[in-house]
């Protein structure tokens, strides 16, 4: 008698596609996903119980390590917090740096996706290239605040560092450059036959279902969703640009790579204008008190991360350390559709759909 | 609040005081009332450079000295100017001499008039109400600071149903207890002074100058050590702030805002988001019923988010008509997470309608002991992990969650990491 | 080398064709070990860094044979719930036919091992076994991962094969012959890629899938199955499987240039040129053109390799059939 059998397939922790320390355990038949449990923790470092025994500056290098491929929005969204609760004025020049940083390390951050998640559907050039580019970003990053990863560049109130000689005007050569590569992935890849076979259509899912699972960035827009708290809800200096936000309708990985690739020509823009307006002289920190003590209150702050939206929730007692600090985790949240887009799907757009989420394990794991 | 702010405000009020200090000699040569006034003012300048820079001070007073010497060369009612004269010279050594101090301040009680008691009255209320707001720690800055603004308060109430000597003596013994009990005496000093002038202001009846002494004493606090200095200063930014808000309803508006910080005003004004909490609140009671939320308020410090605090026994249903109603329609939940507040846990739901682009945060709060909820991840499924890592690091049972197990942690871990009473079981690691 | 096979056996011949193929196994053992340095070469270049060059001189010439080293000396670990007869027999499986097939390839006009008159039909039936050995290899790996590996293996060989075999049909229409001698014969005056493009075209695309190479490379797609069919394999176990990958681009890409590029035919004009030569550089034509693949495309997935058999590479393979009987009778 010839009988078939489910299985239980344990992708990962350490598998080459999982991006990280990322578990998932599939029961299948034959290729198809039957069921998906998504198991995840094995990177949890409990950064928000530390918190509560630092001051607010010693907590900014554990941001960094929550999602350590754009640590500069990382470190932004807890100063923003603690500036909102101070009501503090930020200097211009910290101002423009800041955000001149942040969209580097949001064009660092795609590029990475960009490279792995070719690299997950088979072709290895394209992560080469992607990765040449985000040296060049990484190293002016390094330059500005010494670290190539785990930035820990911004305080309350500034920035740590004021540019160096001539840094300026490498971010503005770097914008023509990376334009010209940006065209040359699109002739190597968009336009490629397997690669669009493997992404339309894939990983499809609502508007609906999007908000109701609470996604958000590239996986929320990809649905015709105009949404981007960069423009909606504007921080730092962001309404004083000109840029456009990228919406797709088709809700599939396709859709979230063009909005991905478009959110790159976007950031450019940005990084262009802010060099342009960049204040030649000025203090790049306020004047905050040594110790940071925000006032008794709480509260919670959402800004727009390269992965989706960032928040940090401050309970304060107004005592140096955070009563309770809480990271919303962009990542966390966008995974939680993983196990839903997968039934009915073949191991290998397993690959496909995971990648088009675009998570960092550090980040869903706190 | 900033001490760029402070530096800008040092900055002009010296320059002013100076030009005052010119302005101040000529008027006092035209005219009595206005000379009366104008030393009032330069009591409360006076005051504020003392803990920044003597040197200063000590030269203005000598242009004062030498203006009120024309002046009282000039006017008849020398007596009174004298006395004046001496208690704003009498300010300076304060610093260093307490004793003086308490002289000083039995003549200014002395000179209250009773027909400012109202006012007193008002300024106290709003000082008391600040100083019972005034968080709890354990911070023996914070605890002193309350109990000299209520010694203070207390020691004004006495004076205006009282003798005045008896009032000036009271304040002096609270002064003197603060200051023995103080780790930092210099600023205690000197935020008794603030307190001491802020009456004696109060009794002059010039509310110009209780707002630029608010200033003052402000600086004073920052002048002190960093430690303490966020907490006094915010402590006394409110006190001055209300103090204003409360002369302001009187006719010397006018005069206020000459020397009003632009800051704190801001922070009096209704927010933006209010009528939009009156909107949700409207709503929910037209639905819902009255009792359904125990408390709902406009948190400032979070970018002036409407919040609501939901009862725990309606917090589903709350939940449920923010998701449906059609004037709410929160169809995206931006944040959820516990905290364990030692009295209580709360659930803080940070929600987003994409329909009309507004934000509301939800509350409830929980207790303790039983820990246990409405899960909400049936209405919107983004809450599936949150309230699963709810769950793994403080313990909150979430009633109709559909896999609440533990999402961070193994699964045999003892205990909940995020409860502040929490024990790591294995004391080895 | 004719002559010998109808001779007298004896000790002598034992012993000459046992060099002979000694020979041969060192020739291609030398090719896989360049070919594979090329190919880390080759993909370097495309991607803009150096590849190896630290073992051997800054071309990083010993690289390979450092490697194969390594795999000699590494420990020879077989998984405990293994099938260890079957875990042990896969690679050999595996790699025999790889080498077996080598035997019919003409490299030049005298270099050939044996003259078989059905040569290309030899070559398509040796070549199918490998596919055992890999679903055996996958099998007995007792792992989910290799079983997928060399289910996915099987499944598409054996897709593969009949496409690959189908646009050969014009070939053989052509030169009258299964006679792989008799076909690199027949394009003396014109290679049959100009006769026969279609067939050419699903040619190249079938063989690059019976390879497993990118973008077909799902038996062992590490991004999804880790290694595939080999993921338990190490040591010199697995570097018989990486052989058998690599003799096969060398049978592949021979037999390609036999069939469609005029074997050791030279351009006209340029005749001084030896034979061998030509075959050498109309094989490694093939050899970069399945490199640049590697560099720059993407993989498929399995449903959609399986339906480009069937629905596209297959009619194509048929159609092929009648162009090139009417471009045999209107033109020849």
């Amino acid at each position: 008698m010839i009988r078939t059998e489910e299985m239980l397939l344990n992708v990962g922790p350490q598998h080459p596609s999982t991006h990280g320390v990322f578990r998932i355990v599939l029961k299948i038949d034959g290729e198809t996903i039957i069921e998906a449990t998504p198991v995840i923790g094995y990177l949890h470092r409990g950064t928000e119980k530390l918190a509560e025994n630092l001051q607010y500056t010693q907590i900014i290098p554990y941001t960094d390590r929550m999602d350590y491929l754009a640590a500069m929005t990382n470190n932004y969204v807890i100063c923003h917090a603690v500036e909102t609760m101070m009501s503090l004025e930020i200097p211009e020049r910290a101002e423009y740096l800041r955000v001149i940083v942040m969209e580097l390390g949001r064009i660092a951050s795609h590029l990475v996706w960009f490279g792995t998640y070719l690299l997950d559907i088979g072709a290895m050039s394209p992560f080469l290239y992607a990765f040449r580019e985000r040296e060049a970003i990484i190293n002016m990053l390094n330059e500005i605040c010494g670290a190539r990863l785990t930035f820990n560049y911004m305080r309350v109130g500034g920035v740590k560092w004021d540019a160096p000689e001539g840094w300026i005007e490498k971010v503005r050569d770097f914008v023509p450059y990376m334009r010209e590569e940006l065209a040359g992935y699109h002739d190597l890849v968009t336009g490629n036959e397997i690669f669009l076979n493997r992404v339309k259509g894939i990983g499809y899912y609502t508007k609906e279902e999007a908000l109701n699972f609470s996604l958000s960035g590239a996986n929320l827009r990809c649905t015709g969703t105009n949404w981007d708290l960069r423009k909606d809800e504007p921080y730092s200096i962001y309404d004083r640009f000109d840029f456009h936000v990228p919406v797709f309708h088709t809700g599939d990985a396709w859709a979230r790579y063009q909005c991905r690739m478009q959110e790159i020509e976007e950031s450019l823009k940005i990084v262009e204008q802010a060099v342009e307006q960049f204040p030649e002289e000025g203090p790049v920190m306020a004047k905050v008190p040594r110790i940071i003590k925000p006032p008794k209150g709480e509260a919670f702050v959402r800004i727009e991360s390269p992965r989706g939206e960032i928040g940090c929730y401050i309970a304060s007692e107004g005592k140096k350390e955070p009563y309770r600090l809480k990271f919303r985790r962009p990542s966390f949240y966008n995974l939680q559709i993983l196990p839903k887009l997968l039934v009915g799907e073949n191991i290998s757009n397993l690959i496909t759909i995971l990648g088009g989420i675009d998570i960092v394990l550090g980040e869903v794991d706190g | 609040m900033t001490d760029k702010q402070n530096d800008s405000n040092e900055g002009l009020s010296i320059e002013e005081q100076k030009k005052k200090a010119a302005a101040e000699a000529k008027a006092k040569a035209l005219e009595l009332a206005k000379q009366r006034q104008a030393e009032k003012e330069k009591a409360a300048d006076v005051s504020e450079p003392i803990a920044e820079e003597r040197e200063l001070t000590k030269e203005e007073l000598k242009k004062k000295a030498a203006a009120e010497a024309k002046a009282k060369a000039l006017e008849l009612a020398k007596q009174r100017q004298a006395e004046k004269a001496k208690a704003a010279e009498g300010s300076e050594p304060t610093a260093t001499e307490p004793e003086l101090t308490k002289e000083e301040l039995k003549k200014k009680a002395a000179a209250e008039a009773k027909a400012k008691a109202l006012e007193l009255a008002k300024q106290r209320q709003a000082e008391k109400s600040e100083t019972t707001k005034a968080p709890q720690s354990d911070e023996p800055a914070d605890d002193l600071a309350k109990q000299k603004a209520l010694a203070a308060a207390k020691a004004k109430a006495a004076a205006a149903a009282k003798a005045k000597a008896a009032a000036a003596a009271k304040a002096k013994l609270a002064r003197v207890g603060g200051g023995d009990t103080s780790t930092e005496p210099a600023s205690d000093d000197e935020k008794a002074k603030a307190a001491a002038k802020a009456k004696a202001v109060a009794a002059a009846k010039a509310k110009a100058a209780a707002a630029a002494k608010a200033k003052a004493s402000r600086e004073a606090g920052t002048d002190s050590t960093t430690e303490s200095a966020g907490d006094d200063e915010k402590a006394k930014a409110i006190a001055a702030a209300k103090a204003k808000a409360a002369a302001a309803a009187k006719a010397r508006a006018a005069a206020n805002a000459k020397g009003a910080g632009t800051e704190p005003v801001a922070e009096e004004k209704p927010s933006p988001n209010q009528p939009i909490l009156d909107t949700y609140r409207k709503v929910i009671k037209e639905h819902l019923g009255e009792d359904v939320l125990e408390d709902s308020y406009i948190n400032r410090l979070s970018k002036d988010v409407p919040t609501l605090v939901a009862k725990p026994e309606s917090y589903y249903k709350i939940a449920e008509f923010l998701k449906y109603n059609d004037q709410l329609r929160f169809d995206y939940l931006s944040e959820m997470h516990g905290t364990d507040f030692e009295t209580h846990f709360e659930v803080y739901n940070h929600l987003y309608s994409y329909n009309h682009r507004q934000s509301v945060a939800l509350k409830v709060k929980i207790d303790r002991t039983i820990a246990t909820t409405h899960s909400i991840t049936p209405l919107w499924e983004g809450a599936n992990w949150p309230e699963r890592e709810t769950y793994d690091l403080l313990g909150i049972h979430f009633e109709g969650h559909p896999n609440l197990t533990r999402i961070m942690l193994p699964d045999d871990w003892v205990g909940y990491p995020l409860r502040k009473d929490y024990e790591p079981h294995d004391v080895e690691v | 080398m004719e002559e010998l096979l109808y001779a007298q056996p004896g000790w002598t011949h034992v012993a000459i064709f046992f060099a002979l193929g000694a020979a041969l196994l060192v020739t291609v053992l030398g090719f896989v070990t360049y070919a594979i340095l090329a190919e880390r070469k080759v993909l370097g270049f495309m991607q803009m860094r150096t590849g190896p060059n630290r073992v051997g001189g800054r071309f990083g010439l010993l690289q390979t044979v450092a490697d194969v080293f390594k795999l000699l000396i590494k420990e020879d670990t077989i998984p405990k719930l293994a099938d260890r007869p079957l875990f042990i027999l896969a690679p050999v499986i595996a790699f025999a036919p790889a080498f077996m097939v080598l035997a019919t390839i003409p490299f030049s006009e005298n270099m050939q091992f044996a003259d078989l008159g059905v040569g290309l039909l030899y070559y398509v039936a040796v070549s199918g076994i490998s596919t055992i050995g890999i679903l055996m290899g996958g099998w007995a790996s007792n792992n989910k991962y290799s079983l997928l590996g060399g289910m996915r293996a099987a499944a598409q060989m054996i897709s593969y094969e009949i496409p690959l075999v189908i646009s050969v049909i014009g070939v053989i229409l052509f030169a009258g012959s299964l006679n792989l001698n008799d076909i690199v014969r027949g394009q003396e005056n014109i290679a049959y890629i100009f006769l026969t493009p279609i067939g050419f075209f699903v040619f190249l695309i079938s063989s690059i899938a019976e390879l497993n190479r990118t973008p077909f490379d799902l038996p062992e797609a590490e991004s999804e199955l880790v290694a595939g069919y080999h993921v338990e394999y190490s040591g010199f176990r697995w570097a018989f499987f990486m052989l058998t990958e690599y003799v096969y681009l060398f049978a592949m890409a021979s037999l390609t240039t036999v069939l469609f590029l005029g074997g050791w035919n030279p351009i006209p004009f340029l005749d001084f040129i030896p034979g061998m030569l030509w075959f050498g550089v109309k094989f490694s034509i093939v050899v970069f053109f399945m490199i640049w693949i590697r560099g720059t495309l993407p993989r498929l997935r399995a449903d959609q390799l399986m339906s480009f058999a069937w629905k596209v590479l297959l009619p194509l393979a048929l159609l092929n059939i009648f162009v090139s009987a009417a471009v045999k009778e209107l033109f020849l």
